[in-house]
């Protein structure tokens, strides 16, 4: 009974952490071009013009 | 094509002047984002693949000025941010070299879609309380002693509620909303059923109750919001793929003030009494009269006409239609509020009144369901407090009741098929604007075609090409490439596709509304209206319908011009009528190519000269003889018409207004997407209508069960998710077969908007 007491709190902690992590990656803009993003992943671009450049400017506004 | 290069010359005062208004225009569309950056938003069609993708990016990029590029391959359009104390870089000119011709787009690209990003925080606040749950009552279920029982139901409680506050608004503002407006649709019972299903359970949790039904509410919401999210992406996607066609017509205009500055203002600001100057090319921005100049006019798109009408000064011209030949100096006599594009508006607006009162079929069984649920719940709590005097015990399997019967799988079970149909036409290149515009469709019995734009393509095709000896031919489209006359346009085409050797002369000079004359040493050589061409006494047989070739005065060859069929226009034609459907035309166009057309496709039913109103007219008469109307139409003047009608569509060439206002809009030439549209639309319905039966047929055979009070959480959970995934299943259908056998008409007509898929078809 008392492993209750660190294990449901950590099955929802984990639970919690992930649904946050959806809503951030929601947030940030980065399922607004899915097709997009499957393409940019094959391209060999130094500049790296990835996700987090959109994600930036908004993410720390 | 052979005709820019030669062309090249002649157009280049107006091409600067174009390039100028445009500037102008894409200033107007862009915005501010701050930090001295403005944001200028383009449709870019054409983009298809990762390779386009850093193209774009790259050579944008560079341009002086360009601060951020970013393309969206899902949306197909592309994001400049550039800054604002620099001139203006060459956007539209840079993309067009790339071979990628862009636009501005009509609509709100700045304003995200707040209702999915709802929708999906909702699902997954959702998904996360129902999986939790469902981990804590697998325990329950699988026999925990009463203390940890009520640990758990009560963890669960906690987990629940923010679910049903957070995702559960969604239906209780739906529902709250329809209540108030004395209806009732299918988020009716869902709130009631949840919220009852939450108090119960959270009162037997607290009287240490052995069953709580936090995991069925909890997971019901989320199925249903699957269903929800899922109905709105399909329309959005459809709304956005509209919108980046559209593009602006007229933002504004040039417009000389008496003191002689030039300046671009906007239409809205345009005043009556106001000289615009109208280069070639243009759209005419509010209704006005020709001060000076002479041109031809394109009104296919705002009367149906087909054939281009000559103006000159004192000329009335209607807002919308397009200055083909020659610069005008015009008047306005209207702002644009009062232009012939706000009388269509407000036409439509008028129509839209009288089609509001479809319901669609899943509101349609919810006004049976949903009492038919209430009232077996109600029963049930009453019978078994009259028989077992346990109030308790009654509610809970009033409740059982409720959430047995909750429309879950009749949640999904429209929307799936809607969306699976959706993009099945999708693949094909029609898009829908939503779900009930299919619905409509599956119940039309009459499909009323206009002519110009609709059944035709709307450009001109020489018709007596063969009769031409050679070299005449050769020496028309020479002096045809000279101008943008649609006649001219037709002649050169022509002669590219047969690969004709062109002459070339000294001077060619376009006489606008008459046509183009050349000077090759002493002999003058003129290509247009007979009227014009011809010396005085060589007038007379040739009549004015046609052009002619002249040298010196001498006519050597009249060409004719018809309309291009648009392709599929015969097949589609005779595929709705061996599904029982009645075909008519109505045209704005004069009575006879009109009459040539219906004989052409053996339609006996048809009108000529019609004017917007009375196509409207048309449209109820049918209706109030008890028809369901299909109107497929393109102009502007079909628009109200597109309204009026049960169910509509438009051609992507359509006017924005027509386009807006159609319930289908197919992107390839062929007309055979019509009968596509209609039979993917039965198809759905079909479907349909096996869904329900499904859900139905299992609602039959799960209320008894929860009458008679077996139904414990566990049965609730099994029941319920069974019966989604046989209705999901069975929606998934509609796309195996059938696919191939369809796919006809409108191959390589439109090759980048054929690529406007979802992925590669089977």
């Amino acid at each position: 009974m008392t492993d209750f007491f660190y294990l449901i709190p950590i099955a929802l902690a984990i639970g919690a952490a992930a649904l946050t992590a959806f809503l951030w990656s929601l947030r940030s803009g980065q399922y607004e071009d899915l097709e997009g993003a499957a393409e940019r992943i094959l391209l060999d671009d130094e500049a790296a013009e990835g996700p987090a450049c959109n994600a930036r400017p908004r993410g720390t506004a | 094509m052979s005709c820019c290069v030669a062309g090249d010359i002649a157009f280049d005062r107006g091409a600067a002047q174009e390039a100028a208004a445009m500037r102008a225009e894409l200033r107007l569309a862009s915005r501010e984002v701050g930090d001295n950056l403005v944001q200028t938003d383009l449709a870019v069609p054409d983009v298809h693949c990762g390779a386009c993708m850093q193209k774009i990016e790259r050579a944008l990029g560079a341009l002086p000025g360009v601060a951020h590029v970013r393309v969206n391959l899902s949306t197909r359009r592309v994001a400049i941010r550039w800054r604002s104390d620099a001139p203006m870089p060459p956007l539209l000119e840079t993309l067009e070299r790339l071979g990628y011709p862009a636009h501005l787009f009509d609509g709100d690209a700045d304003r995200p879609d707040e209702v999915l990003s709802e929708l999906i925080r909702a699902v997954a606040v959702a998904g996360f309380s129902a999986g939790n749950i469902m981990l804590l009552s697998v325990s329950v279920w699988a026999g925990a002693e009463p203390g940890t029982r009520d640990l758990f139901h009560w963890l669960s409680a906690l987990i629940a509620l923010p679910a049903l506050v957070y995702s559960g608004r969604i239906f209780y503002r739906s529902a709250w909303r329809v209540l108030r407006a004395g209806h009732t649709n299918m988020d009716v019972p869902i709130s009631i059923g949840v919220s009852l299903a939450f108090a119960m359970s959270l009162y037997d949790t607290v009287h240490h109750g052995a069953h709580a039904y936090f995991d069925a509410t909890v997971s019901l919401l989320f199925f249903l919001l699957i269903g929800r999210t899922l109905d709105h992406m399909m329309r959005e996607r459809a709304r956005a793929a509209v919108k980046n066609l559209s593009r602006i017509a007229a933002r504004g205009a040039l417009v000389l003030h008496p003191d002689g500055r030039r300046e671009y203002v906007p239409v809205a600001e345009i005043a009556p009494g106001m000289t615009i100057l109208l280069a070639a090319g243009e759209r005419v921005p509010v209704d006005a009269r020709v001060e000076a100049g002479i041109s031809d006019l394109d009104c296919a798109l705002v009367s149906g006409e087909s054939a281009p009408q000559p103006v000159g000064p004192g000329s009335m011209l209607r807002a919308g239609t397009l200055n083909l030949t020659g610069p005008l100096t015009v008047v306005a006599t209207a702002a644009a509020k009062d232009s012939f594009l706000a009388e269509m508006v407000r036409l439509m607006e008028a129509a839209e009144a009288g089609r509001s009162g479809y319901r669609r079929i899943a509101d349609r069984a919810a006004r049976i369901y949903s009492p038919a649920v209430h009232l077996a719940a109600f029963l049930s709590f009453l019978g078994w407090y009259v028989v077992g005097g346990d109030w308790h015990q009654a509610v809970t399997i009033a409740v059982a009741v409720l959430i047995i019967t909750c429309p879950c799988a009749l949640g999904l079970a429209v929307p799936m098929v809607q969306v699976m149909a959706a993009r099945r036409l999708f693949e094909n290149g029609i898009m829908v604007k939503d779900g009930a515009a299919m619905e409509r469709l599956t119940e039309v019995d009459t499909a009323v075609f206009d002519k110009t734009g609709t059944l035709t393509l709307g450009d001109l095709v020489l018709r007596n090409a063969d009769a031409i000896p050679a070299e005449h031919f050769a020496t028309a489209a020479a002096l045809a490439l000279h101008s943008r006359h649609p006649h001219s346009r037709a002649i050169a085409a022509e002669a590219n596709r047969r690969g004709l050797r062109l002459v070339s002369f000294d001077r060619v000079v376009e006489h606008p509304g008459l046509g183009v004359e050349a000077v090759a040493g002493a002999v003058s050589w003129r290509l247009g209206r007979a009227a014009w061409a011809l010396a005085s006494n060589e007038r007379g047989g040739a009549g004015d319908a046609g052009t002619v070739l002249a040298r010196d005065g001498v006519a050597l060859a009249t060409f004719t011009f018809d309309d291009s069929l648009r392709p599929g226009a015969v097949e589609a034609i005779a595929a709705l009528r061996a599904r029982g459907i009645a075909v008519e035309m109505i045209s704005g166009d004069a009575p006879e190519p009109v009459r040539q057309l219906a004989e052409r496709l053996g339609i006996d039913r048809y009108q000529a000269g019609v004017l917007p109103a009375d196509k409207t007219a048309r449209i109820a008469e049918l209706a109030a003889a008890g028809r369901k109307v299909l109107m497929v139409g393109d102009g502007l003047n079909d628009a109200p018409a597109l309204v009026a009608a049960h169910a509509s569509m438009a051609p992507a060439s359509a006017a924005d207004v027509g386009r807006n206002a159609a319930d289908f809009v197919f992107l390839r030439d062929s007309l055979t997407a019509v009968p596509l549209a209609l039979s993917v639309s039965r198809d759905a319905a079909r479907l349909i209508r096996q869904n329900f039966a499904l859900a139905i047929g299992y609602n039959a055979l799960a209320l008894p069960l929860a009458v008679a009070g077996y139904v414990t959480p566990l049965v609730a959970a099994l029941a319920m998710s069974t019966s989604s995934i046989l209705v999901v299943a069975n929606a998934l259908r509609l796309r195996a077969p059938r696919l191939g056998r369809r796919q006809t008409g409108g191959e390589g007509a439109a090759p980048n908007l054929a690529r406007l898929k979802m992925e590669p078809a089977e």
